[in-house]
């Protein structure tokens, strides 16, 4: 019980949403028992937190059912929003199965028809989800082959499959196929001693590249998201919303707004919304609301924020500690002390958070962009009131989540608004609306306290982080006297932060990477020695020096002490259980402090690969996305009150800034790892290291914007 | 006297009712249900709502639908023609030129605008034309590879 207890600790908060860590859910998702806290939204309207226990179930005909036409439809609680997941959870059924690909449908994240799971998110659906879906897919293999047996009148270790037929290794003409055992029903048997899955010599399907599964229907236009779905008599609603976090209704009138044909107003404690089967004349009629606020805003802007973050720091928790600090700064020659900052960031999917709720027969069906269908159900059943069995989410595809969508208020704000009217309702937030509520990555400080002996061996490591939270803030060098301090719980720390902050890819990791590799390079380049030649001095993880190693081969890197004016950085990390080592090459226009990267190497290490092809692109996908966060994007604000409000404000990462990008999956036999986050954690350090290398300025603030570099550049020793 | 806009949608006539305050992307999605046009922003910054509109990639959330009147607009959903996807969209899934998907209609149409006017484009002048478009995932790379090699194969069916 004590690692729910501690989960617990992680998931409850004001405005945290369920985000762990590995060790937490291998022991949950082992022991079939998972305690959820409903956590408050954005909209602060939840004001108790419920518990529900759900866990994964053992009937593997939740997992899976072959059809009368012989196509399998596969089951999972898990979403598709880009990572890919809907390719890959496919090969595995196939391959374990013994059915072809082609045949396998996926059914994703609806909680009628799908087994229960906690969400998406933390790279999790390969390595947790992969397992007990396997495990489903070779327990009904055996069960078939046991029913086949029968009715053949063969022994089963006579029997052999092809594409969900099974054959009779004597006598080719003796074969029945799955369809026909089944009839398009559930199956009907278990067995007592559970199959093993196949082993890695075994796989077919597994571990070869297959193109996105959904491609067609998203070059067409035809794949639906939550904002594309149509119910009769739906309505838009728009809804007014304060000008600030903080902010709290005194008075409103909505008067002129109830003037405008086929209008309907809701007043409902905190919700107001113009609802209208045009959603352009319900803003309209939504914008003539007049309403008055009361203000009780934190005294904190994006220029005095990391004084205030320190200042207001809560007491630190060892997370972990070796030998014994006093002894590491006796044998330490140059000492290295720094602090690092990242600012605010915001998810910015490029899908709006969605939803549209739909009331029929004492029934709530509601279609949402979430990661957490699940999650999102309890928390509707619970605001409805209607039961949680007649509460169905269903999620069609999101236009990207990470960790953004793990927060459902808008689910939340359709579903009341349907209960109260009777009427469908489609809630689909605006890009402010989006940059408004978004549960942005935490604005966070690292101090880091670290030195060496004459050799270049690290001896001791003294790490704080404020706010970043714990994942990836391990040391991962050998490091005999070492702690490190945990301030503030991550994101969980709404009595700090003026607004919502969450999980956003890879939580954690970005701001620990950061800091850790750009330590590492200053006290390499103190050092006189080459930072890979530095790093793998001070490691002794074996698959961390493994990708290093292959990352600088595949890069071509000749080795020299920074700033060898090359503009060549390196830095690694790891994350969801996946090693990950990058070298870049960038450009520093030394006039007006711009930054182009030019090159991103990057090799990974995430065990046996499911779909090189989907990995592949996740990793791409890492290295561009994380040119934002590296580069340009913060959140501006004033109190509660949020100044980025459009991409005008807020840069993402354009074609011109895109990196020559080669990726380099490493071979292994070994569990599956993450994917969709590890290539993500060290781009701020292997940008800020390139930087170092061909300038000497050191940058120590993600963004790293033209006017930091100056600044940077104006101050190097 | 009911006033109503008529314009031709991929390559049919049709009539909405007149509303100087909707725009060509409200009215896409919800009076023609043409939903492969995405909104993104609502402010022509992100691309994700770009059509075809006489010859012209436009942002249709930036389009009054009284500029519309008379006009040839091509959505998404009309680029394929007979159920056999044009070059532009197979590029995409043979490239996997995308993830989540969601700006991948923008992205297709904004290329497609671009080739319309110059068949020739560069690698250089691809990058330079997508620029506005926006991709939260990363699949940019992939992106431009697949402009690139559906420019390529346009030309050969062309000149062949």
């Amino acid at each position: 019980m004590k690692e729910t207890k501690e989960y617990n600790e992680y998931t409850a908060g004001e405005t945290s949403v369920p985000g762990l860590r590995r060790r937490d859910f291998f022991k949950l998702l082992g022991g079939g028992l998972y305690v959820f806290f409903n956590v408050t939204d954005a909209l602060n309207v939840l004001a108790t937190e419920s518990e529900q226990r759900r866990s994964l179930p053992t009937d593997y005909n939740a997992f899976l059912l072959i059809h009368e036409d012989g196509t399998v439809s596969c089951y999972t609680g898990k979403i598709e929003m880009g990572q890919g997941v809907i390719t890959s959870l496919a090969q595995m059924l196939a391959d374990e199965l013994d059915v072809a690909y082609e045949k396998v449908k996926m059914v994703m994240g609806d909680t009628m028809l799908c087994p229960w799971d906690m969400g998406t998110f933390g790279s999790m659906s390969t390595r947790f989800f992969g397992p007990p879906l396997r495990a489903a897919a070779a327990e009904a293999l055996a069960v078939l082959l046991d029913m086949a047996a029968e009715k053949l009148g063969i022994s089963a270790e006579q029997l052999t499959v092809e594409d969900g037929v099974i054959i009779s290794k004597q006598d080719k003409g003796k074969k029945i196929a799955y369809r026909e055992l089944t009839s398009g029903k559930k199956i009907e048997r278990y067995l007592d001693q559970k199959p093993e899955v196949k082993d890695y010599s075994e796989f077919r399907i597994m571990g070869k590249s297959f193109n996105h599964q959904d491609g067609r229907l998203k070059v067409t236009g035809e794949a639906k998201y939550t904002a594309d779905i149509r119910v009769p008599g739906m309505l838009y609603a728009r809804i007014l919303r304060p000008p600030s976090h903080g902010a709290k209704l005194v008075s409103v009138d909505t008067s002129e707004a109830e003037k405008q044909d086929g209008v309907l107003v809701v007043k409902d404690r905190d919700l107001i919304a113009v609802l209208h089967e045009n959603p352009e004349k319900a803003e309209e009629s939504r914008d003539k609301i007049k309403a008055e606020y009361e203000f009780d805003e934190k005294d904190v802007n994006d220029q005095n924020l990391f004084d205030y973050l320190l200042k207001n720091a809560p007491e630190g928790q060892i997370i972990n500690s070796q030998g014994d600090l006093d002894i590491g700064k006796r044998m330490v020659d140059t000492l290295v002390e720094s602090e690092y900052y990242n600012s605010y960031v915001a998810h910015a999917t490029m899908e709006t958070h969605a939803a549209l709720a739909h009331i029929e027969d004492e029934k709530i069906t509601v279609w949402a962009s979430t990661q957490t269908p699940f999650p999102a159900q309890e928390t509707i059943s619970r605001v409805t009131g209607f039961p949680l069995e007649n509460v169905r989410i269903i999620p069609p595809f999101l236009g990207g989540g990470f960790g953004g969508k793990t927060a459902h208020s808008q689910a939340v704000e359709a579903a009341r608004l349907a209960k109260i009217t009777g009427k469908p309702v489609m809630v689909d937030w605006s890009r402010e609306e989006e940059f408004f509520y978004d549960t942005f990555r935490p604005a966070a400080v690292v101090q880091i306290s670290t030195g060496t002996d004459a050799s270049g061996k690290i001896n001791l490591w003294d790490y704080k982080e404020y706010y970043a939270g714990e994942r990836g803030s391990d040391t991962i060098y050998d490091v005999p006297h070492q702690r490190t301090m945990a301030f503030g719980r991550g994101w969980r720390a709404p009595e700090v932060h003026p607004f919502a902050t969450g999980a956003w890819r890879a939580p954690g990791n970005n701001t620990n990477t950061f800091a850790r590799e750009s330590q590492i390079d200053i006290m390499a380049a103190k050092a006189q020695t080459d930072p890979i030649e530095f790093r793998l001095k001070n490691l002794t993880d074996q698959r961390m020096i493994g990708v290093l190693k292959e990352v600088a081969e595949k890069a071509g890197w000749k080795p020299a002490a920074s700033p060898s004016g090359r503009g060549f950085g390196v830095a690694c990390g790891f994350d969801a259980g996946a090693h990950v080592a990058h070298i870049a090459e960038v450009e520093v226009d030394q006039a007006t402090g711009r930054v182009q990267v030019k090159r991103v190497v990057c090799a990974q290490d995430m065990g046996f690969c499911i779909n090189p092809e989907g990995a592949t692109i996740q990793m791409e996908g890492c290295i561009n996305m994380g040119l934002g966060y590296s580069l340009t994007e913060e959140v501006k604000f004033t109190g509660g009150k949020i100044e980025t409000k459009d991409f005008s404000s807020y840069q993402l990462p354009r074609f011109s800034w895109i990196p020559k990008i080669e990726t380099h999956i490493l071979e292994l036999n070994e569990p599956p790892q993450g994917g969709g986050e590890p290539a993500i954690i060290c781009m701020g350090a292997v940008i800020a290291n390139a930087i170092f290398d061909a300038t000497g300025a050191r940058l120590y603030h993600l963004p790293m914007t033209p006017d930091r570099v100056l600044d940077a550049l104006k101050n190097k020793l | 006297m009911e006033d109503k806009i008529q314009f031709e949608l991929n390559g049919k006539p049709v009539e909405i009712p007149m509303d100087e305050h909707q725009t060509l992307l409200w009215a896409l999605r919800t009076y023609f249900n043409l939903t492969g046009t995405k909104y993104g922003c609502g402010q022509g910054d992100c691309g994700a709502c770009t059509v075809i509109l006489n010859g012209e990639a436009i942002r249709s959330c930036q389009v009054g639908m009284n500029e519309v009147s008379g006009a040839k607009v091509i959505t998404i959903e009309g680029l394929a023609s007979n159920g056999e996807l044009h070059t532009l969209q197979k590029a995409f899934m043979e490239h996997d030129a995308l993830q989540c998907g969601f700006c991948t209609p923008g992205m297709i149409m904004n290329a497609y605008g671009l080739l319309l006017k110059n068949p020739d484009l560069t690698k250089e002048e691809i990058i330079a034309g997508m620029e506005d478009n926006f991709c939260r995932c990363g699949a940019h790379n992939r992106i431009i590879d697949a402009v690139e090699a559906a420019a390529k194969e346009m030309k050969s069916v062309e000149t062949r």
